[in-house]
């Protein structure tokens, strides 16, 4: 089946075109369902915030902005080099390719390591809810610490999805140092791609929705 | 209630029974048409043109998508569809009169607790299990949950609502027919859910009057509640038209029913889930003007208290018993706390 | 839609290339993977079997005198979550949707094979899961995990069994994009759209709900996991939550899955209807886009199951309305697979009993449906026995019904051999009476008010219950008997040949059982569906 160059084309498959088509056709389709996913959450979060404006405010207040604004920065940076590593995968520059992965490794690995130092953060200060959650100066506790369920459930669903790209990432980059993608077949980078970028869209809206509630009314950004 | 040898139906005991029990005759009949309609032509297909060595039928070769085929897709489209919608809107009118209870309903409280249902009329009368109603009038149920999502539900009149933690819902229903009927909890709510039942006794006027004259001796819900009040110590910063102004907290006296505006602006209306949630979670909905000092009475107040406490607020607004002509009561005026900032108070006590 | 290919007859088909577990263990053929499916859906099925027994023999009297409550509850609810999650789900898709649909559109395998036989590992851990709940003591919080009682309440192993469905989830998922890539990329030349057998717009209908529903469900009890087992609240009052969200998010997934399960079997209907009539479906465009109409609308009628749990009137209206609409295209189904009989030259071999008997009892379990759907009546029939009735009616007497009528119909071509006519007659008219028996009284049940999941019930329910539970042994009688003919058939059948019914879709082309990779020759289509000019009609009764 070699007669595509290096291109691998399974035995079920007639051609290297119909391989690459269903690949990209079932990870679109498998985006949909991580949005179908994810969007339980965002209901529940609609669904609360309209009921508790003014807890989900004060809750959001609590989160640290700072933090939340560089980790998005980073998020949008490995983005770019994700984009530059499928661009020379394409064009069959395997050493940039090997660079801009790592790259992105690298920036993956930044936002899970300040991830952590945030959760670490939220429990040094008692705001994971349950038994031992406290919220000093909280008018409304009980409403802030169900902010801080969702907080938890979708950043923490959004760090999962982070951890699978890592490890995949991690493999995806022993490949390319292998050589094994060429500009005739570098579909796993493509399809990786895609999911770095629907992860990546997912904390463009998890930011604003829970670090950037109400920060005018409540004196400013910081 | 003795046990009764074999029925097709439940007694209909309310008045809303009646015209459920018409409708679902009417749902019966369209359902064995159809039933029998395709029962029928299948057999009468399988018989007729049943496999027979060489024979081939005229026709063999319809599929549908002939001009005659069309006609019969669009014919068995359209009028099961016209059907279903005299089905919908018949079913949706009935449900809008289960749904929204009479102005001159008789309120009655109910709590569901794992395994046990508790009741409250307003005259102070209580009990578990059972429920004691007059025939003729229309009783409106309010019901919370201590626990578990329940579901009061009296076969006998055709009606039932979820029971949930957190919040009140209602129910209603006109019983016409004195006698005794089961009582179920529909909703699934653990071990003994089966056993979480009883009885719904419907008492001639007369009756009724006996049995409620038999009550707790611990006067009214309102009493029980104002009791409550004071011993809470909820008077301490609220008015309520007995104890004086302070400035703390909204005055209660004629609050219920009236709109109030809160601190970022927003307008609500006081009902019971509001009466309740600011007990519960005073800062959640803090009115405009004042500042955050209640505490919460979460765990302190049982649901049951919550219900007497929520009667006793109503009881400072006389005219919530026929609240569609309530006039919005003059103590609370949304205008005026929106331009001061703070509460509208009697005149005599600025 | 025959092709010009000569089908050509192999010795090696694919139960005979390869031998040992780890050929089975490490397959990627679909249709092995099918197999192995086709055993695991019937141990499920048959341990919900044995729970529904429980339940039965418990209903024979008003006392709860064979298990306390605790242990009924617990017995109801994993008749239900087996039943549902671990067979209904998987059954057709799984076994006969695997095995087919490379075969129907003429493709060597499925799109993505190694994650197709992922999805069976997937299903097996979740299975595993749950089977670990129910060996240390069960769960009681019905199949449904209404919040607060299962967070907060239940004394079951709802962690893990919550954790089970969320797992297996991911195998319904990876299925249905399996199924959804093949379809869309994997067609032989010639195949259009409109030349794919309605089993196959059937499969894509369900797979888009798979796709859609399922991460809902997925969250949803991720969620729960969450509140129950480190009070992070999410639906609890207590924490600040709300009980009915859960009940939105539960029924978003699992109204459309009633349609996992059914648009299958309407798929298979469609089939065998067609073939033992030796004639077109009547309305083959109507039946393929009531299938995607099914698939669409379904989504949007989950607030009909919350007519009295607190939701407003005016989203009732709404979710009962729309709830009337979804109703059309299974009527319109309906309607056509008895047209089709019109005019045909039918055969009453036991797959079209089977079908004959799903249209019958699908119609009632539809127009039951619409009971339910009217506000005014589910205020009285939510949460009583006409519900479990209507329910059995589409799932037992829709999708079971449906699944067998495809096992016997498409028997001969994943085993090359004949499953014996005269006890699969028996037990086709058994299971159809028996059921009847059993649920038809749960309709006057459910009218006379006994709620549904009742350990202990009023004594003048009692004539009806022992009714249910007789025909519920004669049902089990006729579920019993399959099994046994069926495993006696790959000994003792006769051989099959290649297409023993005279059906027209593709996979009857190839030699039964298929070799490894299905085709000899990748067939080119080069006629419309469902042609049976030449198709020589024999009586195989």
């Amino acid at each position: 089946m070699d007669s595509h160059g290096s291109v691998a084309v399974r035995h079920h498959f007639a051609s290297a075109e119909q391989q690459k088509d269903a690949a990209t056709i079932g990870m679109w389709t498998f985006l949909v369902t991580e949005v179908m996913f994810f969007g339980g959450l965002f209901l529940a979060y609609f669904v609360y915030r309209q009921a508790y404006p003014a807890a989900f405010a004060a809750a959001s207040n609590k989160t640290d902005v700072l933090i939340g604004a560089f980790n998005t920065t980073v998020l949008i940076c490995s983005s770019l080099t994700m984009a530059l590593a499928v661009h020379y995968a394409s064009i069959g520059k395997k050493n940039l390719l090997v660079l801009f992965l790592i790259l992105t490794l690298l920036l993956g690995g930044a936002f899970l390591g300040v991830k952590t130092i945030e959760y670490h953060d939220k429990w040094v200060h008692h705001e994971i809810p349950g038994a031992h959650y406290e919220c000093d100066g909280c008018a409304d506790a009980v409403h802030t610490s169900l902010f801080f369920s969702l907080y938890f459930g979708m950043t923490g669903l959004h760090a999962s999805h982070m951890i699978v790209g890592f490890v995949i990432l991690v493999m995806l980059i022993f490949q390319a140092k292998k050589g094994k993608f060429t500009p005739e077949w570098y579909t796993p980078i493509e399809m990786f791609g895609l999911y770095w970028h629907f992860v990546d869209v997912v904390w463009i809206f998890l930011f604003p929705l829970l670090y950037l509630i109400d920060r005018t009314k409540s004196g400013g950004l910081f | 209630m003795e046990p009764r040898s074999f029925q097709l139906l439940p007694d209909a005991a309310s008045s809303i029974a009646v015209q459920v029990d018409s409708l679902y005759a009417f749902f019966v009949a369209v359902s064995a048409f159809f039933s029998l309609l395709v029962a029928f032509l299948i057999i009468f297909f399988a018989v007729k043109y049943r496999y027979r060595q060489g024979f081939i039928p005229a026709g063999i070769n319809e599929d549908g998508h002939s001009v005659g085929g069309m006609v019969l897709e669009i014919v068995w489209s359209v009028i099961p569809l016209g059907i279903s919608m005299i089905m919908f809107a018949w079913g949706a009118s009935i449900y809008f009169t289960e749904a929204r209870p009479p102005a001159d309903a008789t309120e009655i409280f109910v709590t569901g607790k794992q395994w046990m249902w508790k009741v409250q009329h307003m005259e102070g009368a209580r009990e578990i299990n059972e429920l004691h109603v007059p025939v003729n009038r229309n009783i409106r149920l309010t019901m919370t949950s201590e626990d578990a999502i329940h579901d009061f539900s009296v076969p006998a009149f055709r009606t039932k609502a979820d029971v949930l933690p957190g919040r009140y819902t209602t129910e209603w229903f006109r019983p016409i027919k004195v006698g005794a009927y089961h009582l179920f909890c529909a909703e699934y709510c653990g071990t003994k859910h089966s056993a979480m039942g009883g009885t719904v006794y419907v008492l001639s006027e007369a009756d009724y009057a006996d049995w409620l004259a038999k009550g707790s001796g611990e006067g009214s819900i309102a009493e029980q509640g104002q009791a409550l009040f004071n011993q809470l110590g909820c008077g301490n910063c609220h008015p309520n038209a007995i104890n004086n102004y302070n400035g703390r907290a909204p005055n209660l006296a004629g609050i219920y029913h009236t709109k109030v505006v809160l601190k970022d602006g927003s307008v609500t209306r006081v009902d019971e889930a509001y009466i309740r949630e600011s007990v519960m979670y005073p800062q959640a909905k803090l009115v405009a003007g004042y500042d955050d000092i209640m505490p919460t009475f979460q765990g302190l107040v049982s649901e049951e208290g919550m219900i007497k406490l929520i009667e006793y607020v109503k009881s400072l607004s006389p005219r919530v018993g026929s609240a569609s002509s309530a006039p919005p009561q003059p103590v609370t005026s949304s205008a005026t706390e929106q331009k001061t900032g703070r509460p509208a108070v009697p005149a005599g006590k600025r | 839609m025959i092709t010009a290919t000569v089908p050509v007859r192999t010795e090696v088909n694919y139960l005979n290339n390869e031998h040992g577990l780890k050929s089975w263990l490490l397959t990627g053929d679909h249709k092995r993977i099918a197999v192995m499916y086709l055993i695991v859906v019937t141990v499920f099925f048959f341990l919900g079997g044995l729970y529904a027994a429980g339940i039965r023999l418990e209903l024979t009297t008003p006392q709860g005198d064979l298990f306390d409550s605790n242990t009924y509850n617990k017995v109801f609810t994993m008749h239900g979550i087996l039943m549902i999650f671990f067979f209904l789900i998987p059954s057709i898709p799984a076994t006969l949707g695997n095995f087919l649909i490379p075969l129907m559109v003429g493709a060597k395998d499925l799109a993505f094979p190694k994650i197709n036989l992922l999805s069976l590992y997937i299903y097996a851990v979740g299975a595993l899961f749950t089977l670990f709940a129910l060996i240390s003591g069960g769960v009681d919080t019905g199949w449904t995990f209404y919040t607060p009682f299962s967070s907060s309440y239940s004394n079951g192993y709802v962690l893990a069994v919550g954790l089970g469905i969320f797992i297996n989830g991911f195998s319904s998922i990876l299925t249905g994009l399996n199924f959804i890539v093949t379809i869309h990329r994997m067609r032989a030349p010639g195949l259009t759209w409109f030349r794919l057998p309605l089993f196959v717009w059937g499969h894509y209908a369900t797979s888009m709900i798979m796709i859609l529903g399922t991460p809902v469900i997925a969250v949803t009890l991720f969620l729960l996991v969450l509140e129950r087992g480190f009070h992070i609240g999410f639906f609890d009052p207590a924490y600040g939550g709300d009980p009915v969200l859960f009940q939105h998010m539960f029924w978003f997934y699992s109204h459309p899955a009633v349609y996992i399960m059914i648009l299958p079997s309407m798929g298979v209907i469609s089939e065998v209807i067609s073939t033992f009539s030796s004639k077109k479906p009547f309305g083959y465009t109507f039946i393929a886009f009531s299938s995607v109409a099914i698939a669409v609308f379904g989504f949007l009628v989950w607030g009909h199951h919350m007519f009295v749990a607190s939701q407003s009137t005016y989203a009732g209206l709404v979710f009962s309305i729309l709830s009337y609409i979804v109703a059309i295209p299974s009527a319109i189904k309906v309607f056509n697979w008895t047209a089709t009989m019109y005019n045909g030259r039918v055969r009453m071999n036991t797959p079209m009993l089977y079908a004959v008997g799903f249209i019958g009892l699908f119609t009632i379990g539809g127009l039951t449906g619409l009971f339910l759907a009217s506000m005014g009546l589910d205020v009285h029939l939510t949460d009583t026995y006409f519900v479990v009735a209507h329910f059995h009616y589409v799932m037992v007497g829709g999708a079971i019904l449906g699944y067998l009528a495809g096992i016997h119909f498409w028997w001969p071509k994943m085993f090359g051999v004949m499953y014996p006519e005269a006890p699969s007659k028996v037990s086709a008219w058994l299971v159809f009476l028996g059921f009847n028996l059993t649920f038809f009284p749960q309709f006057i049940l459910g009218y006379m008010g006994m709620p549904r999941r009742y350990h202990v019930y009023p004594p003048e329910f009692q004539v009806l219950n022992v009714l249910s539970s007789a025909g519920a042994s004669i049902l089990g009688i006729g579920f019993l008997l399959p099994a046994i003919y069926l495993t006696w058939s790959l000994k003792y059948g006769k051989p099959a040949g290649p297409n023993p019914w005279g059906a027209t879709t593709l996979e009857w082309t190839t030699s039964s059982p298929p070799p490894p990779d299905n085709f000899a020759v990748t067939p080119i289509v080069t006629r419309e569906a469902y042609d049976y000019s030449d198709q020589e009609v024999k009586d195989i009764g």
